[in-house]
C-alpha cells in the first residue's frame, strides 16, 4: 500500500520535466544563435588580445586572427607604458582622476538633491524636480561647446576642472535617487530621528545615505562609465596633452602613426591596457548593474 | 554618450505619499523644512546651473551675435561683437553641408536604431526563454562591448576595417569577394556596426531587467493555457517591455544625432568622411577650424532642438497610439 503512491510518482517527473523543457530542436536553435551572436561581439575583443602581442610589422604582415612567430606580449606592454617618459601612465591616472573623483561628488550631490526632493515638501519642489528632468534629455555634446565657449571666457578651459566640474553633475543620478528614496527611506524613521534630537545634516549622513546605497552604486557606476568613456567634452576642453584621459591620448597616437608606425602597435597596446579595468569592473559587477536597472524602470 | 547612462530612465514621476500636515506647528516645520532642503539641492542646483542652464543661455547669447572687424576691407582693425538676429542661424541652414549631415544622421538612426532594439529584444528573449543554456556566459559576452569607450571600438574596428590590416577583408578576399568597408557608400554602415556592436548588449540588459520584473506565475498560467514559446513571447513579454523599448528609442534617438567620437576617429582611414559628415562634426570644426563661435553655437542650438524635438515627437507618437489602443 505504502509503494504505491511512491510508484505513482515516478512516472510523472519526466513528463513534467518535458513540458517545461523544450524540445531539443528549439534548444539548438536557440544555443547556435547565441553563439553566432556571441561571436560577432567577440571577435574585436579576440583580434585585440591577439595584436597585441605583434610589433608594428607584424600587424601588417601576420593574418590578424592568429598569432605571429615569435609574440611578445609583455615587451610591448612595457613599451607602451615607458613611450615618452610614460605619458601613457599619466594618462590612465588623469582618467582614474576624472571619472573616480567626478563619479564620487556626482553621486553625492545627487544623494543629497534627491533626498531632498524625496523627503522635504518645499515650495518649488516639482519645479526643480522637472528641471532636472529636462536635464536628462539634453543631448550632452550639444552642451559641451557652448560650455567650452563658457568656460574659456572664465580662464577655465585647459586645466583639470574643465573636465571635473561638468563631471559632477547628473540629472540622472538626481531622478533615480528621488525615486530610490521615496520607496526606501521611511518618513516613521526620519520622525523618530528628529524627535531623538538629530541634526537633518546627520539624520541623512547616518540614515539617509545608509538606506539609499543600493542605489548610489548605480549612479557611482553608471557615472564612472560615462566620464571614462566620454569624448567629446574632453576635447574641446583640453589642448595640453599632460592633462588628456587615455581616450584623447590615443587618438593623438592613432594621428602621428602615419609618420611613426610604432604607434600603430602602441596604440593597439594602450588600448587593451585601458579596456581591461573597465571589461572587469563591468563582468564583476554585472549584478550591481542589473539591480540598478530594474531599479529605474521598473520601481517608479 | 547620454542615451547609455539615461536609457532606464521611467516614463513615469515618482509617486510620494501627499505631505502630512500639522496646523500648528506649520509655519515652524514649513520654515525648517525649506531650510534643510535648500542645503541638501543648492550644492547640485549650484554645478547644474553652472554646467547645464549657463552653456544654454550663453549659446542662445552666441548665436545672436557675431564678431565684426573695423578697418580697410573688414581686415585687421578691432574686433567687436555686434547684434545679428538670426543671421547665424540662416548661414547653417543654409549650409548644404549641415544639412546633408542632419539627413546623414537621420537615414543612419532610421536603420540603425531598430536593428539594434530588434537584435537586442530578440537577444533578451533568447536569453530568457527556457531553452537557453550558459546564460551568464551569453549575457557576459554580450554586454562586454558596452565597457569598451566609443573612441576604442572605432579605432578597434578601424583596424578591423583598413584593407592592409584587416583580417576581415583577407577572409573576404580569399573567397573571391573584394569589400570596401570605407567606401563612400559603405562607411556609413560601417559606423552603424560600431555602434551596434557597443550598445546592443546595454539596451538587451535593460529589456531583460524589465522582463525579470515579470510575475512568473504569468508565464506559467500562460503555458499552462497551451501557449508554445513564441506565443509566450509575442502576446506576453512584447508587450510587457514595450515602456523600456520606448525609452532606449528615445535615448538612441538623442544619442545619434549627437554621432561623433566614431567618425571623428575613423576619419584618417576613410577618405569619404569630410569635416561636415555629422552635425555635430560640423558645428566643432565651424567652432575650431573655421574659428566661427557664434555659427557654431547656432549649429549646437539647432542640434539640441531638433534632439528634443524627435524625442518628444516619438514619445507622443507613441503615447497617442497606446491610447487608441486602450
Amino acid at each position: 500500500m505504502t509503494r504505491l503512491p511512491a510508484r505513482a510518482r515516478t512516472p510523472r517527473r519526466p513528463a513534467r520535466a518535458r513540458t517545461t523543457q523544450p524540445p531539443v530542436r528549439y534548444r539548438i536553435i536557440t544555443a547556435s544563435l547565441l553563439t553566432v551572436a556571441a561571436l560577432y561581439f567577440l571577435t574585436p575583443v579576440y583580434w585585440l588580445i591577439v595584436s597585441t602581442t605583434k610589433n608594428s610589422a607584424d600587424l601588417f604582415g601576420t593574418f590578424g586572427f592568429w598569432f605571429s612567430a615569435h609574440p611578445h606580449p609583455l615587451d610591448h606592454l612595457a613599451d607602451v607604458l615607458t613611450y615618452d617618459h610614460g605619458i601613457y601612465l599619466r594618462w590612465f591616472a588623469n582618467s582614474l582622476l576624472y571619472a573616480g573623483i567626478g563619479a564620487v561628488c556626482a553621486t553625492l550631490l545627487s544623494a543629497a538633491a534627491g533626498y531632498a526632493l524625496a523627503k522635504f515638501p518645499f515650495r518649488g519642489r516639482e519645479a526643480v524636480f522637472n528641471v532636472v528632468l529636462a536635464g536628462v534629455l539634453i543631448p550632452g555634446t550639444a552642451l559641451a561647446l557652448p560650455l567650452y565657449f563658457l568656460f574659456s571666457s572664465m580662464g577655465l578651459a585647459d586645466t583639470y576642472w574643465a573636465v571635473l566640474i561638468p563631471s559632477t553633475v547628473s540629472p540622472f543620478g538626481v531622478y533615480l535617487c528621488r525615486i530610490y528614496a521615496a520607496a526606501a527611506v521611511p518618513d516613521s524613521l526620519l520622525e523618530a530621528a528628529r524627535i531623538d534630537g538629530a541634526g537633518e545634516a546627520r539624520i541623512f549622513g547616518g540614515l539617509g545615505l545608509r538606506l539609499m546605497t543600493p542605489a548610489l552604486v548605480t549612479v557611482f557606476l553608471f557615472q564612472f562609465v560615462h566620464i571614462w568613456n566620454n569624448y567629446f567634452l574632453p576635447l574641446v576642453m583640453l589642448s595640453d596633452s599632460d592633462l588628456y584621459p587615455i581616450q584623447l591620448g590615443l587618438t593623438s597616437w592613432t594621428g602621428y602613426a602615419d609618420r611613426q608606425p610604432v604607434l600603430y602597435q602602441y596604440t593597439v597596446g594602450g588600448a587593451f591596457l585601458s579596456v581591461l579595468p573597465l571589461m572587469v569592473l563591468m563582468t564583476v559587477l554585472q549584478r550591481y548593474w542589473r539591480t540598478g536597472l530594474t531599479e529605474g524602470s521598473v520601481k517608479a | 554618450m547620454s542615451r547609455d547612462t539615461l536609457s532606464r530612465a521611467a516614463p513615469v514621476a515618482p509617486g510620494r505619499p501627499a505631505p502630512r500636515r500639522r496646523p500648528r506647528r506649520a509655519t515652524r516645520t514649513e520654515a525648517r523644512n525649506a531650510r534643510a532642503a535648500a542645503c541638501f539641492v543648492l550644492p547640485f542646483l549650484a554645478v547644474f546651473c553652472l554646467c547645464f542652464l549657463a552653456p544654454i543661455v550663453y549659446a542662445l547669447h552666441q548665436s545672436l551675435y557675431t564678431t565684426e572687424r573695423t578697418g580697410p576691407l573688414g581686415l585687421g582693425g578691432r574686433e567687436h561683437e555686434a547684434f545679428a538676429g538670426l543671421a547665424n542661424y540662416a548661414q547653417a541652414l543654409s549650409d548644404g553641408r549641415f544639412l546633408a549631415g542632419f539627413g546623414r544622421v537621420l537615414l543612419f538612426g532610421a536603420v540603425q536604431i531598430p536593428l539594434m532594439l530588434v537584435l537586442a529584444t530578440a537577444l533578451a528573449l533568447l536569453l530568457e526563454s527556457a531553452g537557453a543554456r550558459a546564460v551568464t556566459f551569453f549575457r557576459s559576452a554580450f554586454f562586454l562591448p558596452y565597457g569598451v569607450p566609443g573612441v576604442i571600438a572605432s579605432i578597434l574596428w578601424g583596424f578591423l576595417y583598413v584593407p592592409g590590416i584587416s583580417p576581415l577583408v583577407k577572409i573576404a578576399g580569399a573567397l573571391g569577394w573584394d569589400v570596401d568597408f570605407l567606401s563612400r557608400g559603405s562607411v556609413l554602415w560601417a559606423i552603424a556596426n560600431i555602434v551596434v556592436w557597443q550598445f546592443t548588449g546595454y539596451n538587451m540588459l535593460v529589456l531583460i531587467a524589465q522582463l525579470k520584473a515579470v510575475p512568473g506565475e504569468l508565464y506559467e498560467a500562460a503555458r499552462i493555457d497551451g501557449a508554445n514559446a513564441w506565443q509566450v513571447a509575442r502576446h506576453i513579454k512584447l508587450p510587457l517591455i514595450r515602456p523600456a523599448l520606448v525609452l532606449t528609442t528615445v535615448f538612441s534617438i538623442i544619442g545619434t544625432l549627437q554621432l561623433f567620437a566614431e567618425p571623428m576617429v575613423l576619419r584618417p582611414l576613410a577618405s569619404s568622411i569630410d569635416s561636415g559628415f555629422t552635425p555635430n562634426l560640423h558645428a566643432y570644426s565651424e567652432a575650431f577650424v573655421g574659428n566661427n563661435q557664434h555659427v557654431a553655437a547656432a549649429e549646437a542650438v539647432l542640434l539640441a532642438l531638433v534632439a528634443c524635438g524627435l524625442s518628444f515627437g516619438f514619445l507622443r507618437l507613441v503615447g497617442g497610439r497606446a491610447k487608441d489602443r486602450g
